[in-house]
C-alpha cells in the first residue's frame, strides 16, 4: 500500500504551481507546450502516455489558479469520447473541446470544438449557434447551444460512465485546489491582521474553523486523489469513490471559502480580493453534473439498497 | 502510488484473518476494554496474540518486537476491528508506556519493563490528569520530595482507565514545588502495589467503571525508576502524547466501519427515510476519507519516518463522526431507544456505544484542544497563550 506521489509527480504539481502563479492567462497553445493537453493521452496519439493521477494534478492546480479555458471540458469530459486522431490533435493544441451533456454546456467561450452527449453515444456537432450566458464565476461560463447538426459519432454509450467519473474526480480535485487556497488566504489574513491589539488568530473563534477547514480539506484530498487512483486503474470502486469524493469537495470548497471570507471581515466581501471567485468557482463546482446531496442518493442507494461496497 | 496491498502485505492480512478466525471465540468477539469479562480473559487472549507474533509488529527486534514495517502494524489495527477482536490488554503499556522507555529509558529500564509489557504479564495505566490539570496538562501538582535515593510522591490522579489491575504507573509529578508550569517536573514509573496506593473506580455515563481515581500518600520511589532526567517530565510526557495520537487512526477507523456495517444492517432492517439515508451517506463518505487519510499519513510515515501533518484530523474527526453515527442509530431504533442491555436489540450495543462516544470528544485531548494544536502546529497560527 502507497499513498503517496513519485518525485515525478510531485515535479509535475511543482512546475505546474510555478506556471500559473507567474501566467495570468495561459493560453492553450503555452498548456500544449508544457505538455498538459497531452497529459493522459497515450504516447500513439501523441501524448505523454501518463495516467488520470498525473492529469488529476494538474486539475487540482488549474482549479487553485482559477484558470479560465477548457482545459476540464476537454481532458476530463470529451477525452474518453475522442479517437486517436482527435486525440492527437488535442495533445498538439490544436484543438480543445466541450462536451454538452445537459442543457447548459462549459467553456463556450474558449472550447475549438463541441460534442454533444445522447443516450446512444456522443456525437461532434457542427454549426451550432453559442451562447454564452452571464455565469458568476466569470473564469468558467455556462452557455447555450441552438441548431447545428451531428456530423459524426465519437464513441459509443459505453464512454458516458467513464465520462461522468473522469468529469467528478476532475472537479473534486478543483475543489481541493480551490479550498487549500481559501484556507491558506484565511490564515495569512489571521495571522498579520491585528484587532484588540493582537493577530486575529489568536482567538479561538477565529483560528478553530480555520482548523476544521484544514481536517476537511485534507479528507477532500484523500477522496479525491482516490478517486483519481481508481479512475486510472480502472477500479471497481471508482463509481461511488468518484461520487463520493465530489459530494465531500465541493461541500469543503464552499465551506472553506464562506469561512475565510468571514475571517476576512469586510475585506474579504469586496470585489478586488480574490475570496469571491474562489467562493464563485466552489459554487460552480457544487452545482455541475450532481449536486452533493444527490450524489449522496447514489452512493447510498448502493450501500442500502444494493450489494453494499467494501 | 498503489493503494492495494503488496504482496507481504496481503500475505500477513491473510495470515492474520486465519489466525483469527481460529482463535477468536464468540465468547471473545465484541468484549471491549473496562468490561468485567474482558479483563477475566484479557491476558490470556493479549498472551496468545503475543505467542502468534502479533504484538510489538513495529518495536525493534532487541526489545522484543517484529521489527515489522507500520503498514504491518497498520493491517494488524484494521483486522482486529474488522473482526471485533478484543485489542491486547496493556494498551497503555504498548502504546504509551513503552514508546516512551524505548525513547527516554536506561538500558536497565528498558531490559526491565519491555518484555513483559509485550506479553501482557504486566499491565501499566496512566497518572497524567489531575482534577485541577487537564487539558492544561502542565498545571499538574502531585508531588514527588527527593530524598536521598528515593522520591516521597503525595498527590491525585484521574481519569485513569486500568488503574484497579496495574502493575505500574507512567507518573508525571512536580519534583520541584517552588516552579511552575512546564519546568521541574519529573516523570516516574510509579509501582501501583506500593505503600500508600489506593485506587477508586470512577463510574461513568455508560454505568461501567473504564477509568479511576488514584491517590498517592507518602508513596515511595527509588530514584533509578525516574524516566529521563528530573525535571525533564514535559519533554517525556510529550513522547508519549505523541504516539496516545500517532498510532490510533486505524484502529478508530476500523471501529467505526464495524459499527457503520451495523448501522446498515439496522437501517436496511427497519427502513429509513430521505434523510436518515443521507445521513448514513455522508457518514460512509467520511469513513472513507478516514481511512484513506490515515493511508496517506501511513506513507509519509514509511518514506521519511514521521507522520504526515494530514493525520493528525484523524482522532478529531473520528469522535465527532461516532458521535453522530451512534445517535443515529438510536434514532432508527425509535421509541425503543431508551431500553438497556438485554431488553434492547443487540443487546444494548448502540446504547453503550451512543453515551460512551460523548467520552471520545474529550479523551485524548479534547476536540478544543486538538483544533488549537491543528492551529498552531500544522496552520502556523499566532499562539493564543
Amino acid at each position: 500500500m502507497d499513498f503517496s506521489f513519485t518525485p515525478e509527480q510531485d515535479e509535475l504539481r511543482s512546475q505546474a504551481r510555478s506556471f500559473l502563479e507567474a501566467t495570468e492567462t495561459p493560453t492553450w497553445a503555452q498548456l500544449a507546450e508544457l505538455g498538459w493537453t497531452g497529459v493522459s493521452v497515450p504516447e500513439q496519439a501523441g501524448g505523454a502516455g501518463l495516467t488520470f493521477l498525473e492529469e488529476a494534478i494538474l486539475h487540482e492546480e488549474l482549479g487553485r489558479a482559477l484558470y479560465h479555458g477548457p482545459f476540464f471540458s476537454t481532458m476530463a469530459l470529451t477525452q474518453p469520447a475522442l479517437p486517436p486522431e482527435l486525440l492527437a490533435e488535442v495533445a498538439a493544441g490544436e484543438a480543445s473541446w466541450t462536451l454538452a451533456t445537459g442543457p447548459l454546456v462549459p467553456d463556450l467561450d474558449t472550447a475549438d470544438r463541441i460534442a454533444v452527449a445522447a443516450g446512444n453515444g456522443v456525437w461532434e456537432l457542427e454549426g451550432a449557434e453559442r451562447q454564452v450566458l452571464s455565469t458568476s464565476d466569470e473564469t468558467r461560463p455556462l452557455g447555450r447551444l441552438a441548431g447545428g447538426a451531428t456530423i459524426r459519432q465519437l464513441a459509443g454509450p459505453e464512454v458516458l460512465p467513464e465520462i461522468r467519473r473522469r468529469a467528478r474526480a476532475a472537479l473534486a480535485l478543483e475543489a481541493c485546489g480551490v479550498a487549500r487556497r481559501a484556507l491558506e488566504l484565511g490564515v495569512e489574513h489571521a495571522s498579520t491582521r491585528e484587532q484588540f491589539g493582537k493577530p486575529i488568530g489568536v482567538y479561538q473563534a477565529i483560528s478553530h474553523p480555520l482548523a476544521d477547514t484544514y481536517a476537511e480539506v485534507e479528507l477532500a484530498r484523500s477522496l479525491a486523489l482516490r478517486a483519481a487512483w481508481c479512475v486510472a486503474e480502472g477500479d471497481e470502486q471508482a463509481e461511488t469513490s468518484c461520487a463520493a469524493a465530489k459530494a465531500y469537495a465541493a461541500e469543503t470548497a464552499v465551506a472553506a471559502c464562506e469561512r475565510s471570507i468571514q475571517v476576512h471581515g469586510g475585506t474579504g466581501f469586496t470585489w478586488e480580493h480574490v475570496l469571491h471567485r474562489l467562493y464563485k468557482r466552489a459554487q460552480w463546482i457544487h452545482a455541475f453534473d450532481a449536486s452533493p446531496a444527490s450524489l449522496r442518493s447514489e452512493v447510498v442507494a448502493v450501500l442500502l439498497d444494493g450489494e453494499g461496497v467494501r | 502510488m498503489d493503494l492495494r496491498d503488496t504482496p507481504a502485505e496481503a500475505d500477513f492480512r491473510a495470515g492474520l484473518r486465519a489466525w483469527l478466525a481460529a482463535n477468536l471465540t464468540r465468547e471473545l468477539q465484541g468484549l471491549r476494554g473496562g468490561a468485567r469479562r474482558f479483563e477475566e480473559f484479557g491476558r490470556e487472549w493479549s498472551r496468545k496474540l503475543y505467542d502468534a507474533g502479533y504484538i510489538g509488529l513495529t518495536w525493534p527486534e532487541e526489545h522484543g518486537g517484529q521489527g515489522a514495517p507500520y503498514s504491518h502494524q497498520a493491517i494488524f489495527l484494521e483486522e482486529m476491528a474488522r473482526a471485533e477482536a478484543p485489542g491486547h490488554i496493556g494498551v497503555i503499556g504498548l502504546g504509551m508506556a513503552g514508546p516512551t522507555i524505548v525513547v527516554h529509558g536506561t538500558e536497565a529500564q528498558k531490559a526491565r519493563y519491555l518484555a513483559t509489557i509485550l506479553s501482557a504479564d504486566e499491565i501499566w495505566c496512566q497518572g497524567f490528569s489531575e482534577p485541577d490539570a487537564g487539558s492544561d496538562l502542565a498545571a499538574v501538582r502531585c508531588g514527588a520530595e527527593l530524598h536521598g535515593d528515593r522520591f516521597v510522591v503525595n498527590g491525585q490522579k484521574v481519569w485513569s482507565s486500568y488503574a484497579h489491575i496495574a502493575d505500574f504507573c507512567i507518573l508525571v509529578t512536580r519534583s520541584d514545588p517552588a516552579s511552575q508550569g512546564h519546568k521541574g517536573l519529573t516523570y516516574l514509573i510509579a509501582d501501583m502495589r506500593a505503600p500508600g496506593v489506593e485506587v477508586r473506580g470512577l463510574r461513568q455515563i455508560t454505568g461501567e467503571a473504564e477509568f479511576n481515581e488514584i491517590f498517592f500518600t507518602d508513596v515511595e520511589v527509588p530514584v533509578e525508576n525516574v524516566l529521563g532526567e528530573i525535571g525533564s517530565g514535559w519533554q517525556v510526557a510529550m513522547t508519549t502524547l505523541l504516539h496516545e495520537r500517532g498510532t490510533m487512526g486505524f484502529s478508530l477507523t476500523a471501529v467505526l466501519e464495524v459499527s457503520l456495517r451495523k448501522l446498515i444492517a439496522l437501517a436496511r432492517e427497519r427502513g429509513a427515510d430521505a434523510v436518515q439515508r443521507d445521513r448514513i451517506a455522508q457518514l460512509w463518505i467520511e469513513l472513507q476519507a478516514l481511512r484513506y487519510t490515515n493511508y496517506r499519513a501511513l506513507s509519509q510515515l514509511m518514506k521519511t519516518g514521521t507522520p504526515g501533518p494530514e493525520g493528525s484530523v484523524s482522532k478529531l474527526v473520528w469522535s465527532e463522526a461516532n458521535q453522530r453515527l451512534t445517535k443515529l442509530a438510536l434514532e432508527l431504533l425509535g421509541p425503543e431507544a431508551p431500553l438497556l442491555e438485554d431488553d434492547a436489540p443487540l443487546g444494548g450495543y448502540w446504547q453503550w456505544h451512543q453515551l460512551r462516544s460523548r467520552g471520545n470528544t474529550i479523551e485524548a485531548g479534547t476536540s478544543e484542544i486538538l483544533r488549537t494544536i491543528v492551529a498552531e502546529r500544522v496552520l502556523g497560527l499566532p499562539r493564543g497563550r
